[in-house]
Formats: structure tokens, C-alpha cells, sequence
């Protein structure tokens, strides 16, 4: 019997324990959910031309600016909003908010005015670029707005006639500010002073943002999940995994016995390092991901067995544990290899043709296959072959071997036994 | 003596292609229950939290709600129903109705979709596109690594797989939303992961064996089969209890993800075993007779 070996074995046991036991809440707390697990709405929109101007890339990001500004001027935090092929804009938000509120404000075209006293209107939101920000004042250190009109001409027509003047600026009927005209500008670059305090010059600076939005979205698709039904699907499928695991730790013990443990032991280190994974490469989960990753359960066991199998077979061969063992995991690998391969390459193609859900399944079953080439191929074997050499349980019948070979061996080595 | 499970392919076959038909039969004539991921409108999903009927729930939606048509109403599990719209909800009328759903049903947890043809032609053709390029790259992958025979052999009992849990959703109804391709997907990966599996041992024992009839070919085929058959039976049984316990516990959005995992499975696994190598075998044989007709 070599210590030194079982000492090795159970050292790598314990360091994952030591490692994982205190940590796997934090890292299961910072996984960012997706919001079919956590509630919240995705949509589509379509980006369209307006009569006047067709839709450019320019155009899309500064829609995708302005609902930016839209969503985070609404208090909503880590919105996803992406510009995808043709003109579209998908917009992801999770948690807990009004939905409906938020949709509204996403879409409404803000009707953002600028009128004369007396009240003809001078220019439109369109007129205005969407980059309006808060500056401070070099003097007064007073909060101030900047804008830029698109058309310089323009503003320097408005300028010349009111100046000395008020003119207005009205959001949807309403008087966000009635600034006086100080001179006449040439370059369309103005600011608007008289802001009571920085957040309201930012605030001042969303809505003219907003109000700048270019072209008018068009809803294409919309997916909604209350925040409960979400709740409720995490916690149900995670109960799954773990039922899972604990009736596939049952069969594997029982049917393959040592090989079977530390399988087990290789696929809680699986689990691990998949949260890991995701909690530091800030990879998002959602229940389709939830999903590959519990049939991923299934298909790390896999591995083992198909290891264990060879084992067996080296065994009815009549070689011996440490040789059986050596060769039986030799011969094991082309086959994991190849049928993992095949594997990711589906995962790969998935993930290249797929879109959301299918992507995000696509990822966690590449990841998860990954993974079980770390643990149930490289850190399993080493654990098996530490077992193995460490020589302390030498009755082949712990490793899988039919009890006649097994009884074999302990006449031959004791003659103890009938 | 072991059974002989090559001998009998022929049987297999048989068995298979009145699947095959059975399937074609079914879908040509029942349709797909498609979700509105790939057929353009509306879906609200809602628990209603005490018994009731489909009837009961239309009627009272098309009175609530005039600007649009109840086009189906399905129950699904504890107490939950969804509800089909043919057209895409304004974002007006979405809001209406979960305004309505949260009056009416105080626990309701509704999800509700709703998407414009545009789209879900869209989803549906890159649906189609994933599976046929997964196919494709692990055609070419075994063809590299095997030969093209085992490849082509192993993607053919692949889809009928795909063609069995297809056909049984037909048959049952069950909605094929975007979750379903996923499943698909990953049938089709695993399937053949399995199938990989037994033809490994058949590429190895033909290192080892003099093959000189069909005869030895079947012999050593089956041994093959024999040999791997443990693993799988034992593998399938993991993926089992894994995709069993995502239907038993796994939450209503995927229950019909799981349920399809799980027939994939249970066939790919026949397949896998009855169908992938027998294929392999009735080919591979026609190259053994081909010298003897021409010497």
C-alpha cells in the first residue's frame, strides 16, 4: 500500500471541497440571469426610414443612444440593447419594472418643439442632434445644457429673428424651458443655462435626446415573462439538476462502485467550474443554457462509463487492476474523443445559425463539454489512477470486475476466503 | 449465445420505414402545431390557479376583448393555459391584456410573445439552416475521422430520430416553439455521440478481423454491438433520469423542451443500436460481393 498516493487522492478531494464549499454562493449570486429566468421583455424593432431621410448606421446607433438614454433616464439598470442586421434594434430588459411603462417609453416618438412666443413652432426634435449633454460653466460653474442643431443655417436664422427674446422648448405639450435668446449663433452650437442643478441638466439633456430620436420604431416581436414565472423556472430546474444528480449518483455508485464515486466526485467538480465559467466570463444564463447544462450532467457521466466499460472489458481479458485500468483508459480515449468532437462541432454550427435561445444553449453545451473533457476525462483518470496505485482497496470487485475474477484474486493473494 | 441483432436488420428496416411513413402520414395531414416563433401572432401564457375550460376562457376573452380573435385555447400543466392569437398584439393591446390578466388572475405569472411574420419566417428558416449545417459538419467530422459510409450510415438514423419526435408532437399537438430546435439540436448531437460510440468498436474490431463474407461481417458487427452494449444502455439511462427529471421537475417553460429530449433519446438510443451499423453492414457488404461477381 503507497500513503503517499491515497494521501494525493484525498488532497485533491479536499482542496476542491476547501475551494468550492465556501465560495459557490458568491459565485452563483454574481451568474447574470437571463430574463427568462429572472422576468422581463425582449423586443425587436424595426428601425424605419422617414420620408425625408433613410435609415444609416449613423442614424442606428444614435437610436440606440437614445433609447439608451430613454431606459436609464427611467431608472432601469443593465438594459442589453443591440443593433442587429437590417435596421433592427433588440432591446433586453430583466427584473423587476412596470413593463408596460417601460415599453412605452422605448417607443413613444417624443414630439419635441421649439416655439416663437408666440407659439409658432421654430424647429422640431428633428432638427436637433441626439447629443445633447450637461457642461458646466467655466465661470459661473452654473449646470448647463449643450445642443447642436443639424442644420446651422437654420438656427442662425431663428437666432437673428428672436433674439433678445424667449423661445420655448416643449416635450410632448409640455414646457421643459423657456430660455432667452442671447445672441445670434452661427455654428448651431448653443447651451441652454438656467439649470437648477446638474441632475436636471442631465435630465434636460435626455429629454432632448429622446425628443431627437430620428426615425420612428416599429415593434417586431415582443417576449414578456413576469418575474414570478421566471422565479419559479430556475428554482424548478435547479431542483431538477440536483434530483438528477442525486439518482445518477445512486446508479453509478451501485453499478460501477469505485470508478462510479469518483466519477460523482468529477462531476461536482464539473458543476463548479460550469458556474465558474459563467459567473467570470460573464456569460449570461438562461433556461435553455439551464437545460444543456443538466443533460450535460447526463453526458459527463458519459465519459466515465465509457471508460469504466473499457476497464471491464480489460478486466474479463484477465489483466490485472493497475494494467486493466491503464489500458482500459487508453482505449477509452479515441472514443471520447470523437464522439465529443462531434459534439461541439453540432454546438459550434449552433451557435453560428442559431439566434437567442438556441445560441445561448449552444454556448453553455460547448462550454459544457469543455468542461467535461477538464474534469471527468483529465482530473477523473488522475483520481482513479491515484486510487489504483495507492493500492488500498486491491479487490478488483470494488473496481467494477465481476465477483468470480474478484475472488480469484483474493484465493491467489490470502487463501483466506472459501 | 448472444442475440443476433445484425442478422435481423431486416426487420429493423421494415419497422423503421412504416415509422418513416407513419410520421409523413401524420404531419401531411395534422400539421404542425406551430408556436408563434415560426407562425406570426400572439401567445399568452398564464396560470390560471383553479380548475377551468378551454371554453370558458375564450368566450371570456373574446368578450373582454373585441379588437382581436381567440384562434386556440390549450391547457397545459397545473392549472396554466395558453392562449393563441392569429395577429401580432399592438403594444396596446399586449398591455390590455395583462392589465386584464393581473385584475382577473391574481397569480397569473403571464408570458406573453408576440411576433411579426417577418420574423418568424425569419427564425424558422435559420432554424431549418442550424439543423441541416449541423448535419453537414458532422458528416464531413466522421467522414474524416471514420469513413463516409459510417457517416452517412450514422446521420440517417439521426433524422430518423428527428423524424419520430417531430411526428410525435404532430400527433399529440404539442407546440414546436424555438426551445424545440434546441432539443432537436441536441438529439442530433447526442445521437450521434452515441452512435460514435459503437462504431468506434467496429472500426477497432476491424483492425483485429479477417472480414471475407458478409457472414463475418455480421458476426463481427454484432459482437461489436454486444460489447458496447452495456455502456449504452448505461449512458442513455443518465441522459434519461437527466432530461426525465427536467420534465418531471423542471418548470412549465420547458417542459416540452424536456419531453422532446426525452423521446429523442429513448429512440436515439434504439437507433443507435438497431439501425445507425445496420446500415453500415447492408453497404459495406455489397463491396464484399462486388469482386467475387466481377473474379
Amino acid at each position: 500500500m503507497k500513503v503517499s498516493r491515497f494521501l494525493a487522492f484525498l488532497m485533491i478531494v479536499a482542496l476542491f471541497f476547501a475551494l468550492a464549499i465556501p465560495t459557490y454562493t458568491k459565485i452563483w449570486n454574481g451568474i447574470t440571469l437571463g430574463l427568462d429566468l429572472k422576468g422581463g421583455f425582449d423586443v425587436l424593432y424595426q428601425v424605419k426610414d422617414t420620408p425625408e431621410e433613410k435609415v444609416t448606421s449613423e442614424g442606428m446607433i444614435a437610436v440606440k443612444n437614445a433609447i439608451e438614454k430613454r431606459v436609464d433616464s427611467a431608472g432601469i439598470t443593465e438594459p442589453v440593447i443591440q443593433i442587429e442586421e437590417g435596421n433592427r434594434i433588440r432591446v433586453q430588459i430583466a427584473g423587476l419594472f412596470s413593463q408596460e411603462e417601460a415599453k412605452k417609453l422605448l417607443v413613444q416618438s417624443a414630439k419635441l418643439e421649439f416655439k416663437a412666443p408666440d407659439g409658432t413652432v421654430l424647429a422640431t426634435g428633428k432638427d436637433i442632434k441626439s447629443n445633447a449633454k450637461y457642461v458646466l460653466d467655466q465661470q459661473t460653474n452654473a449646470a448647463e445644457v449643450s445642443i447642436e442643431f443639424k442644420d446651422a443655417k437654420l438656427f442662425q436664422s431663428i437666432t437673428e429673428k428672436y433674439v433678445g427674446q424667449n423661445v420655448s422648448i416643449w416635450l410632448d405639450e409640455q414646457q421643459l424651458q423657456n430660455p432667452r435668446i442671447q445672441t445670434v449663433i452661427y455654428d448651431g452650437k448653443a447651451v441652454i443655462n438656467g439649470q437648477e442643478s446638474a441632475e436636471a441638466a442631465t435630465n434636460m439633456a435626455n429629454y432632448l435626446n429622446a425628443g431627437a430620436l430620428p426615425y420612428p420604431l416599429d415593434e417586431l416581436s415582443s417576449f414578456s415573462v413576469s418575474p414570478t414565472l421566471g422565479d419559479e423556472a430556475l428554482h424548478d430546474t435547479l431542483y431538477a439538476g440536483v434530483v438528477a444528480f442525486g439518482l445518477i449518483f445512486v446508479f453509478m455508485v451501485v453499478y460501477y462502485r469505485l470508478p462510479g464515486l469518483v466519477a460523482m466526485i468529477a462531476l461536482l467538480m464539473y458543476a463548479y467550474l460550469l458556474f465558474a465559467v459563467f459567473r467570470y466570463m460573464h456569460i449570461t444564463l438562461t433556461l435553455p443554457g439551464l437545460a444543456a447544462l443538466v443533460l450535460g450532467i447526463g453526458m459527463a457521466v458519459d465519459v466515465n462509463i465509457i471508460a469504466a466499460e473499457r476497464i471491464k472489458d480489460e478486466f474479463r481479458h484477465g489483466k490485472s487492476l493497475l494494467s486493466a485500468m491503464i489500458m482500459g483508459q487508453k482505449r477509452s480515449m479515441p472514443t471520447i474523443i470523437d464522439a465529443n468532437i462531434t459534439s461541439i462541432i453540432a454546438g459550434f454550427l449552433m451557435y453560428w445559425f442559431g439566434t437567442g435561445a438556441i445560441k445561448s444553449f449552444a454556448v453553455a453545451h460547448i462550454i459544457s463539454v469543455l468542461a467535461t473533457f477538464l474534469t471527468a476525462v483529465l482530473i477523473s483518470r488522475l483520481m482513479l489512477q491515484l486510487l489504483v496505485r495507492s493500492n488500498i482497496v486491491r479487490n478488483t470487485w470494488w473496481y467494477g470486475a465481476p465477483r468470480a475474477i474478484a475472488t480469484k484474486g483474493v484465493v491467489r493473494k490470502g487463501g483466506a476466503k472459501k | 449465445m448472444k442475440f443476433e441483432i445484425v442478422k435481423n436488420r431486416k426487420w429493423y428496416f421494415i419497422i423503421s420505414v412504416l415509422i418513416a411513413i407513419a410520421g409523413i402520414v401524420i404531419m401531411s395531414t395534422m400539421g404542425l402545431n406551430l408556436g408563434t416563433d415560426f407562425e406570426a401572432g400572439s401567445r399568452v401564457q398564464f396560470t390560471v390557479g383553479h380548475t377551468f375550460t378551454p371554453e370558458d376562457i375564450e368566450s371570456e376573452f373574446n368578450k373582454q376583448f373585441t379588437e382581436f380573435k381567440v384562434a386556440q385555447v390549450q391547457g397545459i400543466a397545473n392549472n396554466g393555459v395558453v392562449v393563441r392569437i392569429d395577429k401580432k398584439f399592438t403594444p396596446d393591446q399586449e398591455a390590455a391584456v395583462k392589465s386584464y390578466l393581473d385584475k382577473q388572475y391574481p397569480n397569473s405569472a403571464p408570458q406573453i410573445s408576440s411576433v411579426d411574420p417577418v420574423v418568424a419566417r425569419e427564425l424558422a428558416q435559420k432554424a431549418i439552416y442550424a439543423i441541416l449545417y449541423a448535419s453537414v459538419g458532422i458528416i464531413l467530422y466522421m467522414a474524416i475521422r471514420f469513413e463516409y459510409r459510417f457517416a452517412i450510415s450514422g446521420v440517417i438514423s439521426v433524422l430518423q430520430v428527428v423524424l419520430v419526435v417531430v411526428s410525435l408532437f404532430a400527433l399529440f399537438r404539442l407546440e414546436i416553439d424555438i426551445n424545440f430546435i434546441a432539443a432537436i439540436l441536441t438529439i442530433v448531437g447526442y445521437s450521434i455521440h452515441d452512435t460514435i460510440v459503437i462504431f468506434d468498436r467496429i472500426r477497432d474490431n476491424l483492425k483485429h478481423t479477417k472480414i471475407k463474407t458478409t457472414a463475418d461481417l455480421e458476426a463481427m458487427v454484432n459482437e461489436s454491438i454486444w460489447a458496447t452494449m452495456a455502456r449504452s444502455l448505461n449512458t442513455v439511462l443518465t441522459v434519461v433520469i437527466s432530461a426525465g427529471c427536467l420534465y418531471l421537475l423542471g418548470g412549465t417553460p420547458i417542459k416540452h423542451f424536456a419531453l422532446a429530449l426525452l423521446l429523442g433519446l429513448v429512440t436515439g438510443a434504439y437507433s443507435s443500436i438497431f439501425i445507425a451499423s445496420q446500415i453500415w453492414v447492408s453497404w459495406k457488404s455489397r463491396e464484399l460481393k462486388k469482386p467475387k461477381a466481377t473474379a
